[in-house]
């Protein structure tokens, strides 16, 4: 009776935020100039299904519009806002800290200098290389962040990993202004990537970006109760039967690889990482089997309705999106940190 | 050779560069209560996590028929449990989810939980009379509760050793009785083996079927709780003045303080 009540209760809330994720689709999908009515919009998406045709009564026009610049971009801000809101449960999880998150652990700005540095030399590494060298550039930040940490204030300091993130994005961010400046030829490009958002050019960027996400997202939810298994501390984890160095090194590698391949593509995005998996740990507390499938919709929901905000407020001058997320998360960061000191 | 439960020869221990544990050789037999006592540093703590596989160690060893050393964290922690001496409870988290921990040494690949291993955590929620706090948050718990869930987080991993890591060491008497009580009893019913780290020499003695006393890292006496809690040995190795009050139930181990002092 008890058990019923708690699966039903699970798919209830999973099917919720489904929902909430296709309302943010589609209204990411509507807003905007081009005067899309929502029942054509469906039908045109519907006619889209293989096998299926419909004729929804767009112009050829808004239909290009629809396909070639509404949808990708907005896919595009689901896929980032998912992969950011995982990545960073993943990295709270593993690091047992309520305020890490990709942006504040460095890693996006090492991810930044990385992308920096591949397309100054000349996209010599092509395009699927670019997150590539986000990665590397992600990994070495977040390593160089947890055993600066670590080194200074223990595994268990929650504020002291912030500060060494803080220290370490500090740098590569002055590192990642160096190049930049070094290769002014490259400025204009590199600068339009750094600034954020989601303008795309047709489906590239989310055909380059996909598999990663998949990959990273996939790996990451395999292991939502090793991760529950974790919050309990190194030595219980262990008697508990799960290798937590092992597990902490995967999953870090997991969240890393993702949020380097998002970053790449839509440049440096905070604090969604830390305003999802909170708002939703809030609502259905900490067990990660349902904080990651409703961190993964919610997160993309969040995005893409963020950039309906960032290219609507000053339309038709668009708002780059991490503006619009920092103001949103800079005070939800300071909540978080008061409500984790006072548990400290 | 695979009559006991726990056996090993000649373990050692090494932390920074001191062995924490000196060479101790152990054979505890299946269902055994074994109390071990010694002072402050004699590498209580040391010796549990190390049977419990989760600190490199040196010298044979082989706990439920595994040897830590060539199985996996998993293989290991479904025939050997332990329960910490200040459990950590993560914010938000309730007693179901806590005692569903224990089943993680028989997860699937993907993480997905079995018609068995719901069975298992709602069969010792319920043994352990856990059943109205299931739904309520861990940290809202006492103690004595909190002690009682870690409890049957162990019992969820069915173990074959039970390794208590000075169990009621935070907890008030009446408490600490109630959570030995259930042990003793589980032990009886499931012939569970224990091996507990004690602080309380009382208790031990009064609990413990066998006694094994360290200090510095070796077994300086190992016997029946009579044999073992005696007052001119216990004096040596605490330094202490006790006195031994000897019960059916087992010693008492009272401290006595110094004459002429009043």
């Amino acid at each position: 009776m008890i058990k019923a009540g708690i699966s039903q209760h699970r798919t209830a809330v999973l099917l919720g935020a489904a929902l909430i994720l296709c309302a943010a689709l589609l209204i990411g999908v509507l807003v905007g100039p081009a005067g899309l009515t929502p029942d054509r919009t469906i039908l045109e998406l519907l006619d889209g299904i293989p096998g299926i045709h419909i004729d929804s009564g767009l112009t050829a026009t808004q239909q290009a519009i629809l396909w070639q610049i509404r949808l990708p971009r907005v896919v595009l801000g689901a896929l980032v806002g998912a992969m950011l809101a995982v990545a960073g449960a993943a990295y709270q999880g593993v690091f047992r800290n309520p305020l890490a998150d990709p942006y504040l652990l460095g890693v996006s700005s090492g991810a930044g200098l990385g992308a920096t540095l591949a397309i100054v030399s000349g996209g010599a590494l092509g395009m699927f290389g670019i997150p590539m060298a986000a990665f590397v550039g992600g990994v070495l930040a977040v390593f160089a962040t947890y055993s600066l940490g670590r080194s200074i204030g223990g595994p268990q300091n929650a504020v002291v990993i912030i500060l060494a993130g803080v220290a370490v994005a500090a740098f590569t961010n002055a590192a990642q202004t160096f190049v930049q400046q070094r290769f002014d030829d490259s400025l204009r490009e590199v600068y339009s990537w750094l600034l954020g958002g989601l303008s795309t050019d047709g489906w590239s960027e989310v055909l380059v970006v996909l598999p990663y996400v998949a990959l990273a997202s996939a790996v990451i939810l395999v292991h939502r109760r090793v991760l529950d298994v974790m919050a309990v501390g190194d030595v219980e984890a262990a008697s508990l039967g799960v290798d937590p160095a092992r597990s902490r090194l995967v999953l870090v590698l997991a969240a890393t690889l993702g949020t380097a391949a998002v970053v790449s593509a839509s440049g440096l995005i905070g604090f969604v990482g830390i305003v999802v998996p909170h708002a939703v740990r809030l609502v259905v507390g900490p067990s990660h089997r349902l904080l990651l499938p409703l961190s993964l919709m919610l997160g993309a929901a969040f995005l893409v309705l963020t950039d309906v905000a960032a290219r609507t407020v000053l339309a038709p001058a668009e708002l780059p999106i991490g503006v619009v997320t920092a103001m949103i998360g800079a005070p939800f960061f300071l909540l978080v940190l008061r409500r984790s000191r006072v548990s400290a | 050779m695979t009559d006991s439960a726990v056996r090993c020869r000649d373990l050692r221990v090494n932390l920074g560069g001191k062995d924490v544990v000196d060479g101790i050789d152990l054979d505890v037999t299946p269902g055994d209560w074994v109390a071990v006592v010694g002072p402050n540093g004699a590498g209580k703590t040391t010796l549990m996590h190390a049977l419990a596989g989760l600190i490199p160690s040196t010298g044979e060893l082989s706990v439920g028929g595994l040897s830590p050393r060539n199985s996996s964290r998993k293989a290991m922690s479904a025939v050997v449990a332990l329960m910490p001496q200040r459990p950590v409870v993560p914010e938000g988290s309730t007693v179901k989810e806590l005692v569903a921990l224990g089943r993680t040494p028989y997860l699937r690949r993907f993480g997905t939980e079995t018609a068995t291993d719901r069975s298992v955590i709602t069969s010792v929620i319920e043994r352990l009379d856990l059943t109205e706090f299931a739904d309520r948050r861990a940290t809202e718990l006492s103690g004595g509760e909190l002690q009682r869930v870690v409890l049957a987080r162990a019992l969820a991993q069915e173990p074959q050793v039970l390794l208590l890591d000075e169990p009621t060491s935070a907890l008030d008497i009446g408490h600490q009785q109630q959570v030995l009580d259930l042990v003793e009893e589980l032990r009886e019913d499931d012939n569970i083996t224990v091996i507990a780290a004690m602080h309380d020499l009382t208790l031990a003695g009064q609990y413990g079927r066998r006694i094994v006393l360290l200090d510095k890292g070796s077994v300086v006496a190992d016997g029946t709780p009579s044999a073992v809690l005696e007052a001119d040995l216990l004096g040596r190795v605490y330094g202490a003045r006790v006195e031994i009050l000897e019960r059916p139930s087992g010693p008492i181990v009272v401290p006595i303080r110094q004459e002429g002092t009043r």
